[in-house]
């Protein structure tokens, strides 16, 4: 591991507060536009937080494919105040809430909307484009890889991690579908989820191969779907709301496709995500992530990503994941839930809303208002995405608390 | 002393057995041929059996491609085939096509460039012609290709005559419209065609040269079946023993590359002091007398024609575009961009990444966008060229993608950790996806990767070293 060189810590811990969200239902959404789906979200969180959209002083767009420009937004029909569409590929939602957060930080407006939405299925396709710039492949054609699929890119690291931890076909497949099984099991109690059913360990394994070792319930729903967020500065949140969150660290880590072009990456971890959790988690003064943060969601795009994420961010040891996945740590019944929503396994992923809907779940959580999902008082919530893939992508970690710390 | 001076062969591994074909129309096949994989082309063939023809003597000075099926009608394949070769920018380049007599005209011109005064001309030879499914030549034709270089030193065989005839007689032939091959009445272009004009090349070539039949070890010839090839033989004197296999049965009629890649077969089985009379057939005929200097070192026809897989008829209709399937549901890869092709020409066409000054480390750019600053060490614009294109690999980690839009699926994608460093993601071809592993040894083969557009984007893919 490379140091991470110097950033400054606890530049946003506790400067700002969450005191509104909304989140719509993902899923094939066929009756809503991409209109629809933000007014849906914001109107959630206007109503949430107990303000109207004439309070919101300035706001962010995350959406990677379902509109160019801050004039996406013009369906909320906010007057003439700042707005900014961000892209960050998967990390887009929270890259959103990055912009909102450090405006109000920096003292330049007192309360900021970060929304994100996507609408992917209106095109009628499977799966979704790369980052559409001509000439991106070495063919000269612009999509994910060479011709290759998502799922093939996320597939690298579960045939180097089975290779590498030597575990066999089997026991591999078992391991990635006991990661679908939980989620599952905590989509089916999230009536927002895009799937709501709960599927065995068996089903995931004999289910179609999609990209070896991968099958169809290592990959997420492609998904329709908006979340939003209100932020004000933290001395102002408790005039809002008696349960405020707060953000405690929040940092992006993008590299320059290290892994992709430079034989020493081992494909059973990766940079990007670690870089990120070790700045958010400085920030937020977490030395321990196993047993400070109290529940999480992270980038599940494909079951693997997720195992890997386990190791990345601390949660397990280095090849240690099998150990906690079979022991269940990682479910609702676990010392540290994941994915307590469905995760973008059944929560669904439309990507620009996927950082904010994972927000959305941990600031339910930390309000104590997720319902049937509830993890037992929880203190510290994280969040986490990964834009991009293994060896050329975007970590993105956020992490919110239910209180302030004192001053030392 | 003005000679071949080395040759190299390139047979796809695919083949299409006479039964199946006959199981698939209810008729009676026999033998099998060579079937282009759904990423070659005549371009990508030849890059090959070039490749091979090179390895380790000087660039030559001249790169003739002949086939009847150049992928373009108007652009020069030989640019792209030498490109791909990493061949100097001075290297001419001509394309002979329009007939099945290309290769060993081509060969003639190679022959009259290195007697001007060129150190070395390489001519490929190859074919992927189409019969009509259904139809009698569907059976017979065959794809691959094959690479002689004629030089002035250190020949593997000397050239001691030459003769050549044209003669306007329509046996096969295709209009700028036809996709099929088409061809007068069977006994008719034999009887009054090939028979008459192949006998006749072969004794005026030796009446030219005072030599008899019993002058020569091998007599090399093309035919457009394997009985039209026994009858010619017969009929000229020639003991079966002295006539090389067509390999007919074993890849079909590979058309221009035919004759030229028989006497690929009979120079690597002949001994010194051998002396072989050679003609190609179209339109005329072509004959060389060649005296044998020495036996090239490497691979057999034999040792290439072992390694094979069987397709069924279903995948043959696919791979050559002879049935529409439907799009895959994922979204449509933007057609390239002529512009961004042209400034990653070098990695394009010979695979052409960096190396930095500073570190060392040699790195291409996974996008193929120019690498600007060094990715270990940060070091700005301190690159030299590097070459990946003839390093091998290891498979590093892979994908079995059943989503990848192929014609052979499941696609294969995989991490390629090169010999000597750098790293590339890339598509896999010519694989046993039962037999892929992590760590199993790749080589970059130059194939089609897609068409859009009506261009044809050729690019590098790894495959399994076998």
């Amino acid at each position: 591991m490379k140091s991470m060189g110097s950033f400054a810590v606890e530049s946003i811990r506790d400067k700002v507060a969450i005191i509104g969200m909304g989140c719509t239902r993902f899923g094939e959404r066929w009756d809503a536009g991409v209109e629809d789906l933000l007014v849906e979200a914001a109107y959630e969180a206007f109503e949430d937080a107990g303000v109207a959209p004439k309070d919101v002083q300035a706001a962010w767009l995350g959406t990677v494919f379902s509109g160019m420009s801050a004039m996406t937004l013009s369906p909320l029909g906010l007057q003439f105040i700042p707005m900014t569409r961000v892209e960050n590929m998967c990390a887009t939602g929270s890259e959103a809430l990055r912009g909102a957060a450090y405006a109000v930080a920096a003292g330049v407006c007192d309360m900021a909307l970060a929304i994100g939405v996507e609408k992917l299925k209106d095109s009628g396709l499977t799966g979704v484009r790369g980052p559409a710039v001509v000439g991106d492949n070495p063919d000269g054609s612009a999509c994910i890889g060479s011709g290759y699929s998502a799922p093939a890119s996320f597939a690298y690291l579960g045939t180097r991690y089975f290779h590498q931890y030597r575990i066999d076909r089997d026991e591999g497949k078992e391991l990635l579908a006991k990661i679908a099984v939980k989620n599952h099991q905590h989509g089916s109690l999230n009536p927002k989820a895009h799937f709501q059913n709960v599927i065995t360990v068996e089903q995931a394994v004999k289910a179609p191969i999609v990209a070896w070792p991968l099958g169809l319930f290592d990959c997420c729903g492609v998904s329709d779907g908006a979340a939003a967020a209100i932020v004000v500065r933290a001395a102002m949140a408790k005039n809002f709301r008696s349960d405020p969150i707060y953000i405690k660290g929040m940092a992006i880590s993008a590299g320059a496709r290290q892994g992709s072009m430079r034989s020493g990456y081992d494909y059973v971890h990766i940079d990007e995500n670690v870089f990120a959790g070790q700045q958010a988690y400085a920030q937020a003064g977490v030395k321990n992530p196993r047993k400070e943060i109290s529940c999480a969601e992270v980038h599940d795009c494909f079951s693997i990503n997720e195992l890997i994420t386990y190791e990345d961010l601390g949660f397990s040891r280095r090849g240690g994941a099998k150990e906690d996945i079979h022991a269940g740590a990682f479910t609702l019944q676990g010392d540290l839930p994941i994915n307590t929503d469905g995760g973008l396994k059944c929560f669904g992923h439309p990507l620009g809303a996927s950082g904010l809907r994972m927000l959305y779940e941990m600031y339910k959580q930390l309000q104590g208002k997720a319902g049937p999902r509830q993890v037992k008082n929880p203190r510290l919530a994280l969040t986490h995405n990964l834009g991009g893939n293994a060896g050329a992508g975007i970590g993105c970690v956020v992490i919110v608390g239910n209180e302030l710390n004192k001053k030392p | 002393m003005i000679g071949i001076t080395s040759v190299g062969a390139y047979i796809p591994r695919y083949r299409l057995s006479g039964e199946e074909i006959g199981r698939m129309w209810r008729t009676r096949g026999k033998g099998e041929k060579a079937v282009a994989g759904y990423d070659e082309d005549t371009i990508t063939m030849s890059v090959a059996a070039a490749l091979e023809c090179m390895k380790g003597l000087p660039a030559p000075e001249a790169l003739y491609y002949a086939t009847t099926t150049a992928p373009y009608r108007e652009k020069q394949a030989a640019c792209i085939v030498a490109g791909a070769c990493d061949l100097d920018k001075t290297c001419r380049t001509a394309d002979f096509t329009n007939t099945l007599r290309a290769g060993t005209t081509a060969l003639l011109a190679a022959l009259d460039a290195v007697k001007a005064g060129a150190s070395s001309a390489i001519v490929t030879a190859s074919d992927c012609r189409l019969g009509a499914p259904m139809g009698r030549f569907e059976q017979a034709l065959g794809d691959a290709a094959c690479a002689i270089m004629i030089g002035s030193t250190d020949a593997l065989a000397r050239i001691e005559g030459s003769y050549s005839i044209f003669r306007e007689f329509s046996d096969v032939w295709r209009t700028s419209k036809d996709h099929f091959l088409q061809s007068g009445e069977g006994r008719f272009i034999e009887e009054m065609g090939y028979l008459p004009a192949m006998r006749e090349i072969l004794s005026d070539t030796m009446k030219k040269y005072s030599l008899g039949p019993a002058d020569f070890a091998k007599v090399v010839f093309y035919a457009p079946d394997a009985r039209g090839h026994a009858s010619v033989a017969r009929g000229l004197g020639f003991d079966k023993t002295q006539v090389q296999d067509p390999m007919y049965d074993a890849i079909g009629n590979t058309g221009a590359a035919a004759a030229p890649l028989m006497l690929v077969a009979a120079l690597e089985e002949a001994s010194p002091g051998d002396r072989i009379l050679f003609a190609g057939y179209g339109d005329g005929c072509d004959a060389l007398i060649l005296r044998v200097e020495k036996r090239p070192s490497g691979r057999t026809m034999r040792d290439r024609l072992t390694k094979k897989v069987h397709i069924d008829y279903g995948s043959y209709l696919v791979w050559r575009d002879l049935l529409e399937v439907e799009r895959p549901s994922l979204p449509e890869r933007p057609a390239p961009s002529l512009s961004s092709r042209w400034r990653i020409r070098d990695t394009l066409s010979s695979l052409y990444g960096f190396k930095c000054r500073k570190c060392g480390t040699p790195q291409l750019h996974p996008l193929g966008q120019i690498v600007r600053v060094c990715v270990e060490c940060q070091a700005k614009d301190d690159f030299e060229r590097y070459k990946f294109s003839d390093k091998t690999g290891k498979l590093f980690t892979y994908a079995i993608d059943m989503l990848q839009p192929t014609k052979n699926p499941p696609g294969l994608n995989g991490v390629v950790d090169f010999d000597g460093g750098g790293r590339m993601i890339c598509e896999l071809t010519d694989y046993d996806v039962e037999k892929v592993h992590v760590g199993m040894p790749v080589q970059m083969t130059f194939r089609k990767m897609s068409q859009e557009k009506g261009i044809i984007n050729y690019f590098w893919k790894a495959k399994p070293i076998e």
